[in-house]
């Protein structure tokens, strides 16, 4: 079995945000960024199950600036064979990035789709979704488990209320939840391994998918900020200002 | 303009994320319509014909809606689509399953988690944790909504006497079985709707210490419990309970956070709340920069005071 992980470069989610005064976006520059840590669940997913031997092959995948190489070196360390990167200096949509997407896994006919449920800068949670649509092939969102069962995937999956298990027909698509594992520390051997491994840059037009925006930024501000409230020493003293507050 | 509503409800009842969808979609101005699917809603949809401004319900029935797989949930609103210029969903995790699929279909830019209608095309959506929010317009003819319930007060407007239709469900060939449901019961109120919440971290420190520490607090204010992510991944509590980025999105009037540091990714999930509480034995910990009220204890004396002090 092949599995395709696509992996997105992001604002490392340590990083505290700052919005741009010309509320033109969020300031990217020197800041850390890091692999999505949703993507790292499913390197660590696909690595997982390459180890217990269901998988032959692990194929990442990131769309995005050049320096986008580091974090396809992350997941080569951590246990991926190839990488791909679709350079382009663009942001793409959540459409436009399934739409190539949907061209690369036509190309490596993958018979596993695993990626984040959703990017911790766009906070979409939609490009597994839409990506299962293009392809039609079944999705199975926001898993905490996944085990292969003949042809079949049966995953559970963290949904309101609770969770819920389905058995969806291989080739699918999976979008990791938090929960899913808990991703490994790529070691230095394996770090030094990974700079050896096949990494082929492509440029979007190699595609020729249509990518153009659909939406334009207006602006981006600051959410209003929330200010430090008062310190009780006691639980009667809290109790009395909530009365105040009218909360109770 | 024609805008369809998605309801989410229980089975008997709408939930309240239906009643702010409902506002939201107030914005975009025309008529609207909701779709009520599942399984046995007809107790539901007449309370979706109750409300003020609803045109007409429509319900649709089947065991795959009531397992709500997204395949089948999108193909039935799909096959509604072309009646409407907006589609707007509770961005539940159930919405956020489904609806990036019609988006895809219709081949326009799904606008997730919208916090605010500036006017018929044009969103405010939080990214980065909330931490940003950015103000887009879309050039798609038709939209795809999902959107935040806390942002939005729920309708509470009635009277109106909106008709109650039937569709049929389109056929679609799965490639997807439903094979379980591991629903948490509870008599509590659910997070979504509670006005009050209290909610545990890391510092409860097992299962048996989360549920007999939070729940006879929770039971004299009639709250809901929510969890930290670390309280999740612990076992502590169920994924359900989950505040924050990637959790739950809540904003009740009181929330209480009980041994929880407050990391931006668990603000992002209940800083909206009208009035927050710490109790934290840390007095630097992040949570005290957005509580109203904080109390720097020891939640193992803290919370017996505080039960003793609500009498
Ligand atoms: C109007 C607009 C303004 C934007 N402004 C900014 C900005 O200021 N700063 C900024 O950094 N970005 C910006 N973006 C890009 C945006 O944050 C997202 O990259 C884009 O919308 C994709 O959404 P998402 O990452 O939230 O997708 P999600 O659907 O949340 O992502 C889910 C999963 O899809 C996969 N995935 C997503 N993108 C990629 C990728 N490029 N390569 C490989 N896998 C991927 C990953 O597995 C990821 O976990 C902007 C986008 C738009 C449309
Ligand atoms: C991609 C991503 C997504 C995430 N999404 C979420 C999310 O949706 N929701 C979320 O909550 N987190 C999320 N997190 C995790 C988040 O970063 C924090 O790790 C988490 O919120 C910490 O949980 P906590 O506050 O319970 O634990 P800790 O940070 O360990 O805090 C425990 C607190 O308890 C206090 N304490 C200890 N003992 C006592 C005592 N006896 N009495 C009183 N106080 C005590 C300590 O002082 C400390 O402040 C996410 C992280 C990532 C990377």
């Amino acid at each position: 079995m092949k599995i395709l992980v696509p992996v997105k470069r992001v604002l490392d989610y340590n990083v505290k945000v700052r919005v741009k005064s010309d509320q033109s976006g969020v300031d990217l520059a020197n800041v850390k960024m890091a692999m999505n840590p949703f993507d790292e669940i499913a390197v660590e997913e696909a690595v997982r199950l390459k180890e217990k031997g269901t998988v032959t092959e692990i194929v990442a995948v990131s769309i995005g600036v050049a320096q986008a190489e580091a974090v396809l070196r992350t997941a080569l360390a951590m246990g991926a064979d190839r990488a791909l990167l679709i350079q382009t200096d663009e942001d793409l949509e959540p459409l436009a990035v399934a739409k190539l997407l949907k061209a690369v896994a036509e190309e490596e006919k993958p018979d596993l789709i695993i990626m984040g449920k959703q990017a911790i800068d766009g906070d979409n949670n939609a490009t597994g979704q839409i990506l299962s649509t293009l392809l039609d092939w079944p999705q199975a969102t926001f898993a905490s488990k996944v085990e292969v069962s003949g042809s079949e995937l049966l995953v559970t999956r963290e949904v309101d209320g609770g969770l819920q298990t389905l058995g969806v027909a291989l080739p699918a698509v999976v979008t990791t939840d938090l929960r899913l594992n808990e991703p490994r520390y790529a070691s230095l051997p394996n770090i030094m391994k990974a700079k050896k491994k096949p990494l082929d840059t492509k440029a979007v037009a190699d595609y020729g998918v249509d990518i153009a925006p659909r939406l334009s930024v207006l602006k981006v501000t600051e959410p209003a900020k929330r200010s430090a409230g008062i310190k009780v020493d006691s639980a009667e003293a809290l109790v009395a200002n909530l009365k105040t507050a009218g909360v109770l | 303009m024609a805008v369809l509503v998605i309801a989410d409800h229980d089975g008997a009842h709408l939930r309240d994320t239906t009643l702010k969808t409902l506002s939201a979609a107030q914005g975009l101005s025309g008529d609207i319509d909701v779709l009520v699917y599942g399984e046995g809603v007809s107790a539901v949809a007449p309370q979706a014909a109750s409300f003020a401004g609803v045109r007409k319900v429509l319900t649709a029935e089947s065991p795959e809606l009531k397992a709500d797989i997204a395949e089948a949930v999108s193909a039935l609103i799909l096959s509604l689509a072309d009646n409407y210029e907006a589609i707007a969903i509770p961005a539940t995790a159930s919405g956020k399953n489904f609806a990036p699929r019609i988006a895809a279909k219709l081949d326009v830019s799904l606008i997730s988690d919208v916090i605010d209608v500036v006017s018929a095309d044009t969103f405010t959506r939080p990214i980065y944790a909330g931490n940003a929010l950015e103000t887009i317009k879309t050039s798609d003819a038709k939209k795809v909504l999902t959107v935040r319930p806390t942002a939005f007060k729920a309708v509470t407007a009635t009277g109106g006497s909106a008709s109650v239709e039937a569709v049929s469900a389109p056929a679609v060939a799965l490639k997807t079985r439903f094979v379980s449901d591991e629903k948490v019961t509870s008599d509590r109120p659910e997070l979504g709707a509670a006005k009050v919440i209290v909610s545990g971290g890391r510092a409860l420190g097992s299962a048996e210490e989360f549920t007999s520490v939070l729940e006879p607090l929770a039971d004299k204010l009639g709250a809901a419990i929510g969890a930290s992510r670390a309280a999740v991944d612990a076992g502590y509590a169920p994924n359900d309970y989950q505040v924050g980025q990637t959790g739950k999105v809540v904003a009740p009037d009181l929330y209480i956070a009980v041994g929880i540091s407050g990391a931006i990714q668990h603000l992002a999930g209940m800083k909206d709340s009208k009035v927050i509480v710490a109790i934290n034995k840390d007095p630097e910990a992040p949570i005290f920069q957005v509580a109203d009220f904080g109390l720097v204890a020891d939640y193992k004396t803290a919370l017996p005071d505080l039960l003793k002090a609500l009498g």
